[in-house]
């Protein structure tokens, strides 16, 4: 039994850094400092979660809680009645994973943010933001509670507002950010619910907690398929999918590309949307007990997966196509959690955050090296339009490469890491016990549509001749070492990143598989979830999702290096087709009128049509009332002394009569 | 000394105000700081009532005073009996806690007849502190009143545009609910007179609690009650005097108002309606919870869509006041727990915003939403300031306000509230929307107008009055056990005694045609 | 031989002399005077009826009135003369402030 007991640390470290940035970064106003402090706080994290990541391969104990102060049942958060949260942490083979992901590409986006960012005004406060990202982030994957877990959950959503809305003073910044955070909290509210029945229900059956670990050990308790677990878990998934960006709540991850391209990378591709799937991995016993829920998160992964595809092939904006493609690869990480194939998702999203984070890196720095030919140009132009670009890859060799593999890793070519957690995903969506052959259909064409326009862009950036301003063209530098290095050090796991995955019919030992093996295995074996198919199967499912990924690579290349002419002809063509994808289909204005105005228009009717005119008018109706009725009795009063005793004298008369009489 | 220690703590602001009356009109400037240092000693020989350990183990009534005040013969006996337990201790240190802020508040704001000003304040403080206190519901009842007429004057000569009309509304609102709680508090002293309630003992409220009134009486009872303290609260539909009260009312007004007057309404619940009527509760609970959440939703939705921040402030306070009701209603430990710590949040949280209306008020004399645009980029603190405040508002795991909403659902969730607690948390969502447009629409995009341009920044006194909130936003988000612990004995003999009477009567009512065959 | 009967009639003309000017008079300080007149007659019937009954509680009664007529007619003329300062005027339709 080893030590586990300073995982604390972890999030310590970026939470102290975000708290020196925050209160007197304003004070240190040099840059290189600050910039130290924050990547060295995230740092510091990267380094122990280091230690302990191999310290739990050397354990044969995999699983490992503790508190903040060291042993359980201390650090108590909360304690009432019978719901007792502790400040707890939860140290297995997933969190090691997420730890590693979350603290190592945060320190490259860390170190790769003090030269993008630099001569930014709020330089102080993007570093407190980005390390408070980090904690939150942090907590979200070692809390071994799902209060815990929370506080994570929104706080990120809290740090993804602040840095969406980093450039405040831009309107559509604002609104992006309120629109992710709203929308957030919309899955938050499913979150809530399902916890509540979750503990509620488990509460029926004496256990009451809110532990994961426990939740696991007692979820026997509750019927398998049955109603409760199934409405509980798809709370829980509708909290997923307003995280992680999933039909129908994707709608702000696009809207949040508004924040800089640091923050795009580091939290809407490579840690914090991934969340929604790590919540389902973390509760994977649950998940696995309910079929008819798994099916709904495959058929909205699914769906997603095709749907931001279809629109990431017509946009312009360098990053908007990344964000698109962001939700999609997020679709299959959820159709991955719904056949089955838990590990293949957290796989995939491992995969995905190397090379999702050196893509959305790779476009800021073409996006810093533009911006930078524009200012000095003197042009307010916009750097982030792809129609702009054209041959850069001379300008920015060391861009171009890392962006081509990262993009060749994105769109399944073998040999690199997206082939092997993309076709393990799709093998189980094809060959799971809980998959079918329209999913991998799915699947497999959002894969050609990817590889499109995934190469789209690298051809339309990178390739052809120069588009840009010939006033601004010959001004684009490649990006600095703060900026490189990251590139490169991404790229570069971009490749490799996937061989700790090789399946066996390659000859692979599947690591990951295995080391995952303790938190999803039992689940696996519990509720009989395999992926079954003879080898040749599966040799032929791999070789058509190759081809069609090659296919939409040709497809690109044709398009738009050999016959350039031919996107306006096909645009001219398919008119309403174009108009309905280049405009997102509408989903946008959809909700607006369906939900956002809806809102409004209610809450104006509930003022001015009820509070105002209803019970402030009954209120001042009664108060109008006694008024009349007292201005009828004020004309008694005439002010007249004579008047007042003769009433007095009259009224003694009539009472002296009375009694004489 | 510490026996006396709760009357020295009330009388303490109302010497204040005695001294107060003796400094010549024109001495601003030593009348606020007299004010400040009579309000801040009475929280700091309050301190002592928060680190007393008993409230972690012991359920009874501490502090305990019992003094004969009014008697008229065999008629009629009132006492002067206060005391505190686990439920009333973080009221009355929430009191003593927001007056010195309150007072320091008005240092620029206030500066007509300051003299006046300062004087109602103090003895406004004895009230509330006293109305928290009491143990005999006359006395409560006293004190109830007495806060009111310094209020009404606050708001009516130092207030807004029409601060006359809301003046009168807020006073009338509240007159008419506790003209008919007076009523059924006299019904209750008689009838506990006639079934051998001591005579001496007034009308403590601790023995009746173990009166067992027949259920169509309580019905009646129960129901003036909860009427007087719905207004207070406010619950929907009571709430209209809400708005217009803080509107109108100055920034210290607005403060005390949201902070620890609506708390009064919660509190009455807590400490007389429920415990005193328990099988009247149980009849109406449906519809009171059901009150509740409608409030929620409802005052969310027309929070949106206000254009005057404080109107908008006033109206969140009506959709978290009813989270607190509906915590309370879930009659379990953390619904209560929940619904108690949200009082608490609700004024340091609410309490805060209405400072910071304040502050841009002082500054630009508007409160309309669409006159301001860009300030976080001309008052970088001020915004950092609100921003927090505003998530702590919105109840932001790790801020106060989250406690107090997580614990309120998952109790109403355990209790037969269930389907409400499913609309209720849509008010989270709620509260999101119209914190966070308010915020962006007072806070973000360019500063246009040109009357922002030149704003400045907090002065060190605006700090230095928001770090005691600031710090309590976290410390009960992050060790809200501190309070709980003291809390916890209280209320699990609150439940056990409002649910084993309910209990009884259904014993009762089953036993009856037994007895009456003898 | 004057019977109690004389004295109660005399006293009744006074208070109805009284109760007549109190309601005609503008004057503040003559309404004034009728309000004392009005007072005496009532003395005059406690004496009357004292003496006819051969009981002393009227007498006293009496000392009591005459004892508030003289306050009253101290603080009454003191608010005339303030009332005078202010309007130069003692008509009671001059204060007539409290009508609608």
């Amino acid at each position: 039994m080893q030590d586990y007991s300073l995982l604390w640390l972890i999030p310590f470290f970026p939470l102290v850094g975000s708290i020196i940035n925050g209160l007197f970064g304003k004070k240190i106003r040099n840059e290189a400092l600050i910039g130290t402090i924050g990547t060295a706080a995230i740092g510091a994290s990267f380094v122990v979660s280091c230690t302990y990541f191999f310290k739990l391969l050397g354990d044969a104990e995999k699983i490992h809680e503790t508190t903040i102060f060291g042993a359980m049942g201390s650090g108590t958060w909360m304690n009432v009645g019978q719901l007792q949260i502790d400040w707890g942490f939860l140290l297995d083979p997933l969190s090691a994973l997420m730890i590693m992901v979350v603290t190592g590409v945060g320190s490259l986006i860390h170190l790769y943010s003090i030269g993008y960012m630099h001569g930014e005004e709020g330089f102080y406060r993007f570093f407190s933001y980005l390390n408070l990202f980090c904690f939150s982030m942090l907590m979200l994957v070692l809390g071994n509670n799902a209060m815990v877990m929370f506080i994570g959950w929104e706080g990120v959503g809290l740090c993804s507002y602040l840095l969406i809305g980093y450039y405040f003073e831009k309107k559509s910044a604002g609104d992006a950010a309120k629109k992710a955070f709203v929308v957030n909290r919309v899955g938050d509210f499913g979150f809530l619910i399902g916890l509540f029945l979750l503990f509620w229900s488990l509460g029926q059956k004496g256990v009451r907690t809110i532990r994961f670990t426990e939740i696991a050990a007692n979820a026997h308790l509750l019927e398998n398929g049955g109603t409760i677990v199934t409405i509980v878990t798809l709370c829980f998934f509708l909290g997923a999918t307003g995280k992680s960006a999933q039909i129908p709540l994707y709608t702000w991850l696009p809207d949040a590309m508004e924040g800089p391209t640091p923050v795009s990378a580091l939290i809407h591709a490579a840690t914090m949307v991934t969340a929604g799937v790590y919540m389902i991995g973390r509760m994977n016993g649950l998940f696995a007990m309910a079929p008819d829920t798994m099916m709904v998160i495959a058929i909205v992964g699914a769906a997603t997966a095709i749907f931001a595809a279809s629109i990431g092939l017509a946009q312009n904006d360098i990053k908007r196509v990344l964000a698109y493609s962001t939700v999609s690869q997020l679709g299959y990480m959820f159709l991955a959690m719904g056949v089955g194939a838990f590990t293949a998702g957290i796989f995939h999203l491992m995969t995905h955050a190397f090379f999702k984070a050196c893509l959305f890196l790779g476009s800021g720095s073409v996006i810093h090296g533009m911006h930078h030919a524009y200012h000095h140009a003197h042009l307010h132009d916009d750097p982030q339009d792809m129609r702009n670009m054209g041959g850069l890859r001379k300008k920015m060799p060391i861009t171009f490469i890392t962006f081509l593999v990262s993009t060749i890793a994105i769109a399944g070519i073998p040999g690199f890491s997206g082939f092997f957690s993309k076709d393990e995903i799709l093998w189980w969506s094809f060959g799971s016990t809980r998959g079918g052959w329209i999913l991998w259909v799915v699947g497999a064409i959002a894969a050609g549509m990817t590889a499109f326009y995934m190469f789209r862009l690298v051809f339309m950036t990178f390739f052809g001749e120069q588009k840009t301003d010939p006033r601004a063209k010959d001004h684009i530098p490649e990006s600095g070492l703060t900026i490189t290095i990251p590139l490169m050090v991404l790229g570069a796991l971009a490749v490799i990143g996937g061989y700790i995955g090789v399946p066996a019919i390659l000859g692979g030992a599947n690591h990951i598989h295995h080391f995952l093996e303790p938190v999803f295995g039992q689940a696996q074996k519990l509720h009989a979830i395999e992926a079954h198919g003879s080898h040749a199967t599966e040799y032929g499912l791999m070789g058509i999702s190759v081809g069609i990924a090659v296919i939409g690579i040709f497809g690109a290349w044709f398009m738009y290096v050999k016959n350039p002419e031919m996107p306006k002809q096909l645009v001219a063509k398919f008119k309403w087709l174009h108009t309905a994808i280049f405009n997102k289909w509408f989903v946008d204005e959809l909700y607006d009128a369906m939900f956002v105005n809806a809102t409004k228009r209610a809450g104006r009717i509930c003022w001015k049509g009820f509070d105002l005119p209803i019970i402030d008018g009954i209120v001042n109706g009664v108060g109008w009332l006694v008024r009349g009725f007292s201005a009828a009795l004020r004309y008694t009063q005439s002010g007249q002394i004579h008047s007042y005793a003769m009433a007095m004298v009259i009224g003694a008369v009539i009472i002296v009569a009375a009694y004489v009489l | 000394m510490s026996e006396h220690l709760l009357s020295l703590i009330t009388f303490f602001p109302l010497l204040g105000m005695i001294v107060l009356l003796f400094i010549p009109r024109d001495n601003d400037g030593v009348l606020k700081g007299l004010t400040l240092v009579f309000t801040l000693i009475t929280f700091f020989i309050s301190l002592p009532l928060a680190f007393n350990d008993v409230f972690k183990t012991s359920a009874a009534m501490q502090y305990k005073e019992f003094v004969p005040w009014i008697s008229i013969g065999d008629y009629f006996q009132m006492n002067y009996h206060v005391g505190i337990d686990g439920i009333s201790l973080w009221l009355v240190m929430l009191t003593t806690f927001i007056m010195p802020i309150a007072v320091l508040s008005t240092w620029q704001s206030v500066t007509k007849n300051v003299k006046g000003f300062m004087a109602l304040l103090l003895l406004l403080e004895t009230g509330m502190l006293g109305a928290f206190i009491s143990l005999d519901l006359f006395l409560f009842y006293f004190y109830w009143e007495l806060m009111l007429i310094p209020m009404y004057f606050l708001i009516g000569i130092w207030g807004g545009a029409k601060r006359i009309y809301s003046a009168i509304k807020f006073f009338i609102y509240t007159a008419v609910g506790s003209l008919l709680m007076l009523v059924a508090i006299i019904f209750v002293y008689y009838y506990a007179l006639q079934s051998g309630m001591p005579f001496e003992q007034g009308f403590s409220v601790l023995h009746f609690y173990d009166l067992n009134i027949p259920a169509e009486t309580q019905t009646w009872l129960f129901l003036a009650f909860a009427f007087s303290f719905a207004i207070k609260v406010p619950m929907f539909p009571v709430h209209t005097w809400l708005p217009d009260a803080h509107t109108d009312a100055p920034t210290a007004g607005s403060v005390i108002l949201a902070a620890i007057l609506l708390k009064m309404g919660t509190y009455g619940y807590v400490r007389f309606a429920m415990p005193l009527f328990p099988d009247a509760l149980q009849m109406f609970l449906p519809y009171l919870a059901l009150l509740a959440v409608i409030g929620i939703i409802y005052g969310a939705l027309v929070a949106m869509v206000q254009e005057d921040v404080k109107r908008l402030v006033a109206y969140s306070s009506v959709s978290h006041l009813g989270f607190v009701m509906l915590g309370i209603f879930a009659l379990n430990i953390q619904g209560m727990a929940g619904g108690m710590i949200q009082m608490i949040n609700h004024g340091i949280s609410t309490g805060a915003l209405f400072l910071i209306v304040g502050f841009i008020y002082e500054r630009r004399h508007t409160r309309q939403i669409a006159d301001f645009g860009g300030l976080a980029k001309r008052m970088p603190v001020f915004a950092t300031i609100f921003l927090i405040v505003t998530f702590s508002s919105i109840g932001l795991p790790g801020t106060n306000g989250f406690v107090g909403e997580l614990l309120i659902m998952v109790g109403a969730f355990e209790s037969e509230l269930r389907w409400f607690t499913v609309f209720a948390a849509t008010g989270v969502i709620f509260a999101a929307v119209y914190m966070l447009w308010m915020f962006q629409r007072v806070m973000f995009g360019e500063c246009k107008n040109p009357a922002n341009q030149d704003l400045q920044d907090l002065t060190v006194r605006e700090i230095v009055l928001m770090l005691p909130l600031l710090v309590f936003i976290f410390w009960i988000g992050i060790f809200p056990n501190v309070f709980f612990d003291k809390m916890n004995p209280s209320l699990e003999n609150l439940i056990d005694q409002i649910k084993g009477k309910q209990q009884v009567a259904v014993v009762e009512q089953v036993n009856l045609p037994a007895r009456n065959q003898d | 031989m004057i019977t109690v009967n004389h004295y109660l009639v005399v006293s009744a003309i006074l208070f109805s002399l009284g109760t007549f000017g109190v309601l005609t008079r503008r004057n503040a300080i003559v309404i004034f005077m009728c309000i004392e007149l009005m007072l005496n007659a009532v003395n005059l019937t406690f004496i009357a009826l004292s003496n006819h009954l051969g009981n002393m509680d009227g007498q006293v009664f009496v000392f009591f009135v005459m004892t508030v007529a003289a306050a009253e007619a101290a603080v009454g003329l003191a608010l005339m003369i303030s009332f005078f300062r202010n309007r130069e005027s003692i008509e009671v339709d001059d204060i007539s402030l409290l009508k609608w």
